[in-house]
């Protein structure tokens, strides 16, 4: 069973972003985000029967979820998977709504981690056989990666830096963003060091966020308010949750979730119009690039250089400013699909990409651990 | 001792290892895989039957990291592979913690820390 084209997003919305203050919660935002995407949408609180979310916050998120809002699904998916979650839950629904366990759902995430005191808030459990030796999670893990890929590959920190200068050249054009002043090579590199080989530039921000995404079958879909976002394909992957376990840290699982997600789209990479791929660090974006068919495996540090992933580059990769300069609230995969839902749309105003019809969304989660991949195009994609 | 009970559990008998200076770790009978971390099954082919062995402790660094520290010198994180075939989190004693290059040869010695002993390695003396 494919389930290409028999779901499309419906409503789309983030909560304030950057730094809500003290005193409100992740709910609070869940619930500011959840109400402007039933607006956006043209849905009642009432419509909505199925439930996902995930959250470093709270233990069994969609029942604190549907206790605060009020809702109370026949189908609830709580599946932690880091930072890729809800570009799976994105691949859950369609299945529920399809097999009619549900009609509406909504997926939903909130963090208020910046104004919790700046720094990630995680319930990640170190494994006993790496904490001894003190890694800084999740930089240290991704550094390590970092590490072998520049000596597979002689990728530079210069090319990490073009990644970094790439998403703030994004950012500029996104009143949203959080971070929006000019940045150059020079910057990045003459960053504090976190763990080598990546500094502070090199890292997504700490900040507060969330947003909502409503999803509903392709027939209900065409009555609603938006022009519908369907979803084309999408595809899971994992291989490892522990850094020192990944099999090879030159590869991830992508290179299995992006094949599964192409093939259930009848999609190739290049008909990529936007490609949101998860920039927790600015190493993540060059191998998602590799392991997605934008380029050979290696070929990602020359592939970012020379702006070619910058606005008026060769693909537009990160359009928001991505998790390094837009917003990124401990889990990040929501906002990167709210992003492409927007192109889409067409509704992204300067950052705009003219005329784009299919968006690749990549989730990552955990130190490369889960890799969560889906296609979304518009209705001349159908 | 009551109810169904498996042998020691793979983490103690791990830090036996240490304890007594060696680097342990499992094979598997079914297929020869080298396994660590330590576990009750085999992630290669799924078998039960896992040994232990004592590794020579001699390896070759994969990747590296220098974790930096606003008051202090960074400290090496290291994933060091080992000549039997599998690979752990480790880091490197003996120089900078920036200056551990990946490919280096290094030897395994246990270091008696606070929580325990700990496996860690160094260069390669020649």
């Amino acid at each position: 069973m494919s389930l290409r084209d028999r779901v499309a997003v419906v409503g789309a919305a983030e909560s304030d972003l950057g730094e809500v203050g003290p005193g409100f919660t992740p709910l609070d935002l869940i619930g500011q985000a959840t109400s402007r995407a039933l607006d956006d949408a043209g849905l009642t609180r009432d419509d909505v029967d199925g439930l996902f979310s995930a959250s470093a916050y709270y233990h069994m998120p969609t029942l604190s979820v549907g206790e605060y809002l009020g809702i109370r699904p026949r189908y609830s998916d709580a599946t932690n998977l880091g930072g890729s979650s809800f570009v799976s839950h994105l691949l859950h629904a369609a299945a529920a709504i399809e097999s009619g366990l549900c009609e509406v759902a909504l997926i939903t995430y909130g963090s208020t981690q910046r104004s919790d005191g700046g720094r990630l808030v995680s319930g990640s459990e170190a494994l006993p056989y790496e904490a001894s030796y003190r890694p800084r999670y999740p930089v240290s893990m991704y550094a390590l990666a970092a590490s072998r890929h520049m000596y597979e590959y002689g990728t530079t920190r210069e090319q990490l830096a073009a990644v970094a200068v790439a998403a703030r050249k994004w950012a500029r054009l996104n009143p949203r963003a959080f971070r929006r002043g000019p940045l150059t090579v020079d910057d990045v590199l003459g960053a504090r060091m976190v763990s080598s080989p990546l500094g502070v530039l090199d890292c997504c921000l700490v900040t507060d966020g969330g947003g909502a995404l409503l999803l509903t079958s392709a027939g209900r879909a065409r009555d609603l308010r938006q022009p519908p976002v369907y979803l084309l394909g999408a595809g899971e992957a994992h291989h490892h949750r522990n850094i020192s376990q990944m099999p090879d840290l030159t590869t991830t699982a992508a290179v299995d979730s992006g094949k599964r997600a192409y093939e259930m789209a009848g999609v190739a990479p290049a008909e990529v119009d936007v490609a949101m791929l998860y920039d927790a660090f600015t190493i993540n974006t060059i191998m998602f690039l590799e392991d997605l068919g934008f380029c050979g495996k290696g070929e990602g540090g020359a592939f970012v250089e020379d702006g070619r992933i910058a606005p008026g580059g060769q693909l537009a990769v990160n359009t928001s400013g991505g998790g390094l300069s837009y917003n990124h609230p401990g889990m990040y995969g929501l906002l990167l699909t709210i992003e492409a839902v927007r192109q889409l749309r067409g509704g992204c105003g300067e950052r705009q990409v003219p005329g784009a019809r299919v968006a690749l969304v990549h989730g990552n989660g955990g130190v490369f651990s889960s890799q969560v991949t889906a296609v979304l195009g518009t209705g001349d994609t159908v | 001792m009551a109810g169904f009970r498996a042998d020691k559990p793979p983490a103690e008998v791990y830090r036996g290892y240490l304890e007594s200076g060696r680097l342990g770790f499992q094979r598997c009978a079914g297929c020869g895989a080298a396994v660590f971390y330590p576990r009750v099954l085999c992630p290669a082919c799924g078998g039960t039957s896992l040994g232990w062995e004592t590794s020579g402790g001699r390896g070759m660094v994969y990747a590296t990291t220098a974790v930096y520290h606003r008051d202090r010198e960074p400290h090496n994180v290291a994933l060091v592979e080992l000549e039997e075939g599998f690979r752990m989190m480790s880091r490197v004693d003996g120089l900078p913690a920036e200056e551990v290059r990946i490919g280096t040869p290094v030897v395994f010695e246990v270091r008696r820390e606070e929580g325990g002993p700990v496996a860690v390695f160094v260069p390669e003396e020649g």
